[in-house]
């Protein structure tokens, strides 16, 4: 359980991070997305008590922050944004050397490394310096390093950044499972699709403030509006609109395909492809148009920049 | 206890052996480790044998006796010249690379990856030191012929060793206030000049053959490591570390950060007089009572050194102090307004050459110039005492006049001087070292201009215009 309060800092008279409320629960993933300098990473550094917050708290797997910051650090796993790996050590001695300051015995330590580089794929450059690692490759020794003491909490700084697709499908899938493993888990990432599929949540951060949060569905909803949804069709209407419920508003169609708005799609989805089966016109494809995380971000964050312009 | 203070040492023998492996795998730093462990202590072998049959040949032996152990000295000391090089590149050369931000994230304790590395920057090049040593003294021994005495040797790997903790707790202090191995190499200039220096004074020891004096540099070397190692500890924190992300030289805004300092909450020059110099006063309290203590010290050891340098009892009556025994007054015209200002310029520009000197001395060096007025005061006290005269009437007429401004004054300024020395080594919650050190400038700035200018004004008034009526009472009597 991640749970921050009024959480601040400032260096100087620079205000890094102003005011943060959060909450993820165990087994919840939130995906803090921001520009760069936003304050993230500050952020971070605070939940893993390496900066000391200004103002307000935070607590991580019940210990604060504040008055706990070696019990918190034992609980918190953090993939940096940079690796930092040392290059002249080989892949098993440097797990090894983190292991030990985790306080795992000899035996857990060869146990678990040897786990967690059969789950990463780097069983076969064990023995291998690190030095001679892809971008890639080290940064799946980072993640390895990162779970090495089985963390309640994780703190992943762009994950799967400089991944090819299938290493970062398979780091994606890590992420399930450990939110399956009941972690809570706060995500750094400027990849919005995989937010999109990995998070719960979704924190807005600009110039140190949250200024969007809440789940993926509830923040489409609240900056893009009611959702539109498009429908292709296998055979074409003939210039009439069908009989669509009360709450769909359709807004635009062609001979075979349609779109419309409902804020109640659950409900009203269902009915909409009912009608057309029924009237035995085959359906091709049912999609939401455009209501994309990116939509949501960008619309965040120009909603603000436009009202700070207003001020 | 045992077993909790192993608990708690583990980690920083954890971080020591991966350090150390890690040098032992970089070329950079072994190559001249075994250069000056092998090849150097022979090549010093050779020169000593060399130099000493040819400094006999001219009869000049003594020559050779004091190269040998200035030799032993130099073969020590060049191995742990590298320990600069690795903890610059241990400390500042990490958070470059950016691998200090997981080692931060762990559950280490600061002063646990600090001694860490401390240790770990230490203990190749002190072996390489040692090792060089015995090849150097072996060698020697069958060349010459030549044995140190026991107490010797112990000097010298004494001062290797704290020469070493100089040389790497000062590194770690200029490591934590740069982000790049190469702004932490400029300023290691700052460790190396006077280190070189030093040495250079070793030297001189070394070839007059006082070696007690040796002791002496250990001690106060050990003083200096003990104030390094206060600072590192400050300082090599997870906040200093990662807070800090440039090492651009920002004037204006060092500006901004004094004047608010120095300014407070007041608005006015009044409000200034009656919230902010008091509550600077406050912060100085104890430098208060220290200072106090010490000029207290300094008048006693003044009054002690009359009866080393005596001076004899007839130049010090009135008929004889007319005919020309003190001098210089000249430049001093007495009872007039030039005077005034020649007395309080004079005191002004020493105040602020004890300021100069305190900032490169944490404070040290300051309050040394402040002490000399008050070692001659005691050592006159003394010293008419001696020649029948009345210490009390002596101070009354030489000393008290002005002195009710100008002692307050010493003390004032001492005190900021200490406390601006000591921001240095004390940890400020939430601020930076630069910010804790301008606030303290401005601390010095409040009393200097608040108080002492004014005191010092009062002073040379005095000084000029009534003290010499004082004098003359005093040779009157």
């Amino acid at each position: 359980m991640i749970e921050t309060f009024d959480l601040s800092k400032t260096f100087g008279d620079f205000v890094a991070v102003d005011g943060v409320h959060l909450q993820v629960r165990a087994g919840k993933v939130l995906a803090l997305l921001g520009p760069n300098g936003a304050g993230k990473t500050t952020t971070i550094r605070m939940l893993t008590a390496i900066l000391r917050p200004t103002r307000g708290w935070a607590k991580i797997a019940g210990e604060d922050i504040r008055t706990a910051p070696d019990l918190v650090r034992a609980k918190v796993g953090v993939l940096t944004e940079q690796h930092g790996l040392y290059g002249r050590m080989r892949t098993t001695e440097y797990l090894d050397f983190y292991g030990e300051l985790y306080n795992l015995d000899a035996a857990t330590r060869q146990r678990r490394i040897a786990a967690l580089l059969e789950r990463f794929g780097l069983s076969e450059v064990a023995d291998r310096r690190i030095s001679e690692f892809s971008k890639g490759m080290r940064q799946k020794l980072a993640l390895a390093r990162t779970l090495l003491h089985r963390p309640p909490v994780l703190l992943l700084d762009e994950p799967t950044s400089a991944m090819d697709p299938q290493s970062a499908r398979l780091v994606r899938d890590a992420i399930h499972q450990l939110r399956s493993e009941e972690r809570s888990i706060i995500i750094c990432t400027h990849n919005l699709s995989e937010a999109e599929e990995l998070a719960d949540q979704i924190a807005i951060i600009r110039r140190g403030r949250i200024i969007a949060q809440g789940n993926p569905k509830t923040l489409k909803q609240q900056l893009l509006g009611i959702p539109e949804y498009e429908i292709q069709l296998g055979k074409g209407l003939n210039g009439h609109l069908p009989n669509l419920p009360n709450d769909v508003e359709v807004t635009g169609y062609g001979e075979i395909w349609l779109r419309y708005r409902t804020a109640h799609p659950e409900r009203d989805n269902p009915a909409v492809l009912w009608y057309f089966l029924s009237n035995d016109m085959p359906v091709i494809s049912l999609k939401e148009t455009g209501g994309d995380l990116e939509q949501v971000y960008l619309r965040a964050i120009t909603t603000v920049e436009e009202a700070a312009h207003v001020a | 206890m045992w077993h909790n203070l192993r608990q708690e040492l583990r980690p920083v023998l954890i971080i020591t052996r991966r350090e150390i492996s890690d040098q032992f795998r970089d070329w950079r730093i072994m190559a001249p480790i075994i250069v000056l462990t092998v090849f150097f202590p022979a090549l010093m072998n050779f020169t000593a044998e060399r130099a000493v049959n040819f400094v006999a040949k001219y009869g000049a032996d003594i020559v050779g006796d004091r190269l040998i152990p200035f030799l032993l000295m130099v073969v020590g000391f060049f191995p742990i010249s590298i320990s600069l090089v690795i903890a610059l590149e241990s400390f500042v050369g990490e958070k470059e690379r950016r691998s200090i931000e997981p080692l931060l994230s762990t559950p280490l304790k600061d002063w646990q990856l600090y001694l860490g590395k401390l240790l770990a920057s230490m203990a190749p090049p002190l072996l390489a030191s040692y090792l060089g040593t015995l090849v150097y003294l072996v060698g020697v021994y069958f060349q010459v012929g030549w044995r140190p005495p026991g107490i010797l040797l112990a000097q010298i790997l004494t001062l290797v060793v704290v020469q070493a903790t100089v040389m790497v707790s000062g590194a770690v202090v200029v490591s934590t206030q740069t982000t790049s191995v190469r702004a932490a190499n400029l300023l290691a200039s700052f460790i190396i000049i006077p280190m070189a220096l030093l040495i250079q004074a070793e030297s001189i020891v070394m070839f007059w053959a006082t070696y007690s004096a040796l002791w002496w540099i250990i001690f106060g070397q050990l003083l200096l490591a003990a104030v390094l190692v206060r600072m590192g500890i400050a300082y090599f924190n997870r906040e200093e570390l990662l807070g800090r992300e440039l090492d651009v030289i920002d004037l204006s805004g060092s500006a901004r950060v004094f004047w608010r300092y120095f300014r407070g909450q007041a608005h006015s020059l009044l409000a200034w007089y009656r919230y902010e110099l008091p509550q600077a006063l406050r912060r100085v309290r104890l430098p208060l009572f220290l200072m106090t203590l010490v000029l207290g010290a300094t008048l006693l050891i003044g009054a002690g050194q009359a009866s080393r340098f005596p001076i004899p009892t007839e130049k010090l009556q009135r008929e004889n102090l007319q005919s020309g025994t003190i001098q210089g007054l000249e430049v001093i015209p007495l009872y007039s307004a030039s005077g005034v200002v020649t007395v309080w310029g004079h005191n002004l520009r020493t105040m602020l050459l004890a300021t100069l000197g305190a900032i490169f001395s944490f404070g040290i060096l300051g309050i040394l110039i402040l002490m000399l007025p008050f070692m001659l005061i005691g050592y006159f006290l003394a010293v008419m005492t001696s020649a029948g005269y009345s210490p009390l009437l002596f101070f009354a007429a030489f000393v008290l006049p002005h002195g009710i401004f100008e002692i307050p004054a010493i003390v004032l300024v001492g005190a900021a001087l200490l406390h601006l020395g000591a921001t240095l080594m004390t940890p400020s919650q939430g601020r930076t070292l630069g910010e804790a050190w301008l606030d303290a400038l401005a601390t010095w700035a409040k009393i200097l201009l608040g108080l002492v200018v004014p005191l010092l004004l009062a002073a040379a008034l005095v000084e000029v215009l009534f003290t010499p009526q004082a004098i003359q009472w005093f040779f009157s009597i």
